[in-house]
């Protein structure tokens, strides 16, 4: 990236034994939306703590426009952070909280109180603006927090599991929102998560996290169709895996050799004849038949289970060596498939669908000695 | 009720359980404030009437009007010390993780633990040794080591209801320590301090051991009140209990309404949001 704005270099941070962030590098475009993601144990907290300075880095940098701060004091920072919890100081007002922060930096009396109250009224919260804090609901709080952050007009704006307080319908209105505040802001926002939804609906990118290091960095899309490890294929979901072998090609097309027998892919790969790999079919990309005959590669399987799930179903497959395979269809098509559970089917897909995973190393979900 | 919590005894049975246990408790305190009020020299049921009498007494005599000036000028300045060290201790240890701190905090939390005896036999071994032994200072000094435990334990309480973000959020907002501390914590804790600072009061105002032991010919009302006992049954010996519980009484209601009054409070604030 030409014009990076944030930069994390090599950060690294363990306790005693425990290695929380092996090692952590992005480097993050002004304005950009970007969201850390992982399961619980990460490392994805711990960097963003990192980043604000709640955590010293044993190793590495951070630089902020061009200025490195990962020496400076949290309270030098300038990184303010919308919190799990919130963090709201309790025994003050909304307009209280909001002037915390330009009090801090010793804003006059009255400059403080009109920037608090244009925060207000951009946050609609203008209204409870002498009211205690602990009489807001969900979304006013969580309004007042970001109002709080947000006035002191920062370069950076850190968010961790913002929206995790709410209840579903309430998180989906606020991510609109949030989205919406940074577009027109402008400013760099760095979102912890561990909701795929959240991440891949805000975030220009998302990095996903496993056991302390990156296990990729792209955009959703990027993502959510090209997986580059077991892992992040696994985090995301909805992705069959079966392992195998690279044997030998035929023109554009390479081969597979798995214990259910050989298939096809056309997207040529780095992998040397005889790699161990895995081949990587997303749910929705693969075809149940009750007769053979239909696919480029075509798999015999048993119909293990169904699972509802909307406008889409769905099922769940057992090959003959074990694998367990997902096809996701519609409702429609289920219907027209004269299939029960247990029943012999065949899952078929286009060699275009399936991609290669390198096997080499065991990617497991994190551990479990410290959550995030 | 449920089933399994009913006993096969009657209420009632209860209920007298509890008052015997209350009378008994309290029984010796009425006494004593019950025959301050005799106007015999000899405390005896069939009271010959009331009589304020031994209250005028107490209230004219020099030495035990010293003695109250002695008891009040180290009940403060031990509360004083005793709520800071306290607050320090208990901040301490909710703010930072070192190595041994549940030693450090048994440690802390430990002299209430030692028999009176053996603390104001090593004290006065010390204070002499140093050049103290004998002044109130001494008092003091023996008073804070005993009632410290008993504010950090209070301020410990009120601390371990603070969210640990709030304080970090300050800093996040610019907050220097020092001013997240003044702004986040202390009010936070302020009804925990001032409870604290009744109790080590109360705690230093009742103290006799220590204060025989250290304080020399300086006599706090407990030292004087057992000295005027040695000679003979004194009716006046009542006064001074009444009076003293009564002090003791209303700082530690005004501690507990303090405390309590925030804790309600809070609760009622959570149901609200």
């Amino acid at each position: 990236m030409t014009n990076t704005h944030l930069k994390l270099a090599g950060l690294a941070k363990s306790y005693g034994t425990f290695i929380a962030v092996e090692e952590f590098s992005l480097d993050i475009a002004q304005g950009e939306f970007i969201a850390i993601m992982g399961p619980s144990g990460c490392g994805k907290t711990t960097s963003l703590r990192m980043l604000a300075g709640l955590e010293t880095a044993d190793r590495g940098e951070i630089t902020l426009a061009g200025n490195r701060i990962d020496q400076l004091p949290v309270w030098e920072r300038e990184t303010p952070m919308v919190w799990q919890s919130l963090a709201l100081f309790p025994f003050m007002t909304v307009r209280e909280n909001v002037e915390f922060g330009l009090k801090m930096r010793g804003v006059a009396g009255p400059e403080r109180r009109r920037r608090a109250d244009d925060w207000l009224e951009r946050l609609g919260i203008t209204t409870y603006a002498d009211r205690n804090v602990a009489r807001l609901s969900g979304g006013q709080r969580q309004r007042v927090a970001l109002a709080r952050s947000l006035v002191l007009e920062p370069k950076v704006l850190l968010l961790d599991e913002p929206l995790s307080a709410l209840d579903a319908h309430m998180a989906i209105k606020m991510q609109g929102e949030l989205k919406k505040l940074q577009r027109e802001l402008g400013i760099t926002f760095v979102y912890v998560t561990h909701s795929h939804s959240e991440a891949f609906s805000l975030a220009d990118r998302v990095v996903i996290m496993n056991a302390g290091r990156v296990e990729q960095i792209g955009s959703p899309q990027d993502i959510f169709l090209r997986p580059r490890s077991k892992f992040v294929a696994q985090f995301v979901g909805g992705i069959s895996l079966l392992e195998g072998k690279v044997s030998g090609s035929e023109g554009s097309k390479r081969f597979l050799d798995t214990r259910d027998g050989k298939v096809r892919l056309s997207h040529s790969s780095g992998l040397a004849e005889g790699a161990a790999a895995d081949l990587a079919v997303r749910a929705d990309r693969i075809s149940v038949t009750v007769e053979p005959g239909w696919g480029e590669n075509e798999i015999a399987c048993t119909l293990v289970s169904e699972e509802f799930a909307g406008a889409v179903v769905n099922l769940h497959l057992a090959t003959a060596s074990g694998h367990s395979l997902v096809a996701q269809l519609q409702q429609r098509d289920l219907e027209q498939l004269d299939a029960s559970i247990g029943a012999r089917v065949y899952a078929s897909w286009h060699s275009d669908d399936g991609f290669l995973l390198e096997s080499a190393q065991q990617s497991e979900p994190g551990p479990k000695v410290r959550a995030a | 009720m449920p089933p399994h919590l009913k006993h096969a005894l009657p209420k009632a049975f209860w209920v007298a359980g509890l008052a015997l246990v209350f009378l008994l408790l309290y029984a010796p305190i009425l006494s004593a404030v019950l025959f301050s009020f005799s106007a015999d020299r000899f405390p005896s049921l069939s009271m010959s009437g009331f009589s304020t009498k031994w209250y005028a007494q107490v209230l004219t005599d020099r030495a035990m009007l010293e003695a109250l000036s002695n008891s009040l000028t180290v009940a403060g300045i031990t509360a004083l010390i005793a709520t800071a060290l306290g607050f320090a201790a208990a901040y301490a240890d909710y703010r930072f993780r070192f190595f041994g701190q549940k030693a450090v905090l048994a440690l802390a939390l430990l002299p209430p633990t030692v028999p009176l005896v053996i603390l104001g036999l090593a004290m006065l071994a010390f204070f002499s040794r140093i050049g103290i032994a004998g002044t109130l200072a001494a008092v003091v000094a023996a008073h804070v080591v005993i009632a410290a435990p008993f504010a950090m334990a209070v301020c410990r309480l009120r601390l371990a209801q603070l969210d640990e973000t709030l304080e970090t959020a300050a800093q996040n907002l610019g907050a220097l320590p020092h001013s997240a501390l003044a702004r986040i914590v202390l009010p936070h804790t302020l009804p925990a301090i001032l409870a604290a600072f009744l109790i080590t009061f109360a705690v230093s105002f009742d103290e006799y051991v220590i204060s025989w032991f250290t304080g020399g010919l300086n006599q706090t009302i407990p030292v004087a009140v057992l000295t005027t006992l040695q000679g003979q049954v004194d009716p006046t010996i009542h006064v001074i209990g009444t009076l003293s519980f009564s002090v003791t009484l209303t700082l530690v209601l005004i501690a507990l309404a303090v405390v309590l009054r925030q804790s309600g409070g809070a609760m009622s604030k959570e149901e609200t949001s």
